[in-house]
């Protein structure tokens, strides 16, 4: 991080690479080397020069921290003018910011990843390192909801890790043509079928907040403690420093607390609509 | 129908049920077999028969004009299908279609009824049951229509 964490470093897009529809991949390369090393769901404040700045949670192997990649769905005016950088093209970054994964609190157990839309995203860092150390975990579970099967993130990575033998992996669509041959269905029906042990299982849940909520209460309900399930919270990111207080979640700056919570600390602010 | 019966109390909807439920419910019931690309029922039809899946997938369609066979859903083993033989006028909404080899218990609707309609203890042990299920639905449903992952989820 540079010495002044407000101060955005210039970078580079070294790669772009569309994982979906309006959702891009950057590959960026900060100029004058790397920025520090980053844990598995933080995230970065990316700039597009001359629109604005957004909080994107950083996407690539926290192993390898060289390769500062950001997967971005093309939403409002700032995200889509990142999305539409070529290669070379300059960007800002400042970061990175935040709490990550649990990771260390995940050895020994079994880890029940629940995934939802461009959720996967900041999940795949954690995911990375699971697989990496992966004799360190019990059974891995990774259980991901999206729209529809053209819009699987990361669908050749899914397809590899598929075959690893080592990870349990489920996808579900809440629609599709007879075509589709996979799970169709809200991402929480795949709890039932998916084989882990409640009691000493962590959770890693992330995805837009009403899933999250929804997701939290499905574990609640295998048998998952609240201190074990842990969601990633995106709202209102501003500074990243927890300075300007734009993302004040009742006691909690989401960018300076979080955005990775564990659940028990969550679960009666994320649906008071007030905040 | 002494193996029907404990196949029957196996199946995660019925789990604790009362055995001697359990042998009434399996006067209703019978093992049925379908292959990849049947249907279990189609929509309209009445609803005659309750599935409690013990093996495979079944896809939940519609069919839309320009839009062809649209999957809402898709249930596996230890689900059940075919929650219109509760609900007057008892007919299916959409079509079931087996996803590969399936094997499930089917039990006869009007039976069904009977039997609950003769005890209501038992029928209101099948209400605890079905309601939650109804209400797992509908929830789903909800989050579907929400359209949680498009752009503004």
């Amino acid at each position: 991080m540079a010495d002044d964490p407000m101060l955005p470093r210039v970078a580079r897009v070294r790669r772009r690479r569309r994982d979906g529809p309006q959702v891009w991949t950057l590959e960026t390369e900060p100029e004058g080397g790397s920025l520090a090393a980053f844990a598995a769901g933080q995230f970065n404040m990316l700039t597009a020069f001359g629109v604005g700045e957004v909080p994107i949670s950083v996407s690539g192997d926290p192993a390898e921290p060289g390769r500062l990649l950001h997967t971005i769905r093309a939403v409002g005016p700032v995200s889509t003018a990142l999305t539409r950088l070529e290669a070379g093209a300059a960007l800002g970054i400042r970061g990175p910011f935040g709490a990550g994964w649990p990771m260390s609190e995940a050895a020994g157990r079994d880890v029940v990843i629940v995934a939802g839309g461009l959720g996967l995203a900041p999940l795949r860092p954690a995911l990375y390192r699971l697989l990496a150390e992966r004799p360190r975990y019990g059974r891995i579970v990774l259980l991901y909801g999206t729209r529809g099967p053209e819009e699987i993130l990361f669908r050749r990575e899914i397809e590899s890790w598929r075959r690893r033998l080592d990870i349990d992996i489920e996808v579900t669509v809440d629609h599709a043509t007879a075509a589709w041959h996979g799970h169709v269905g809200v991402v929480t029906t795949l709890l039932a079928r998916a084989g882990f042990d409640p009691h000493q299982a962590l959770a890693l849940v992330c995805g837009p907040e009403i899933m999250m909520r929804f997701a939290a209460a499905a574990l609640g309900e295998a048998g998952v403690a609240d201190e074990a399930i842990w969601l990633a919270v995106e709202r209102n990111m501003k500074c990243g420093i927890g300075h300007c207080g734009h993302c004040q979640l009742g006691p909690v700056l989401v960018c300076r607390d979080g955005p990775v919570f564990r659940y028990d600390r969550l679960r009666t602010l994320l649906p008071v609509k007030e905040m | 129908m002494e193996d029907l019966t404990q196949i029957i109390l196996g199946h995660p909807f019925f789990a604790g049920l009362d055995p001697e439920y359990g042998r009434i419910v399996c006067g209703c019931a019978r093992n049925v077999r379908f292959e990849a690309g049947d249907y279990l029922f189609r929509a309209h039809a009445p609803a005659n028969e309750l599935y409690l899946l013990r093996h495979g997938r079944v896809a939940l369609e519609v069919t839309a004009p320009e839009r062809g066979t649209l999957t809402f859903q898709t249930l596996g083993a230890g689900e059940i299908v075919g929650l219109s033989w509760l609900i007057p006028p008892y007919r299916f909404s959409y079509d079931a279609r087996a996803l590969e080899l399936v094997r499930a218990i089917a039990m006869d609707a009007a039976c069904l009824r009977a039997k609950c309609e003769a005890d209501h203890d038992l029928g209101y042990e099948m209400m605890k049951r079905f309601t939650p299920v109804l209400l797992r639905r509908l929830q789903a449903t909800r989050l579907q229509i929400l359209d949680v992952y498009g752009p503004h989820g």
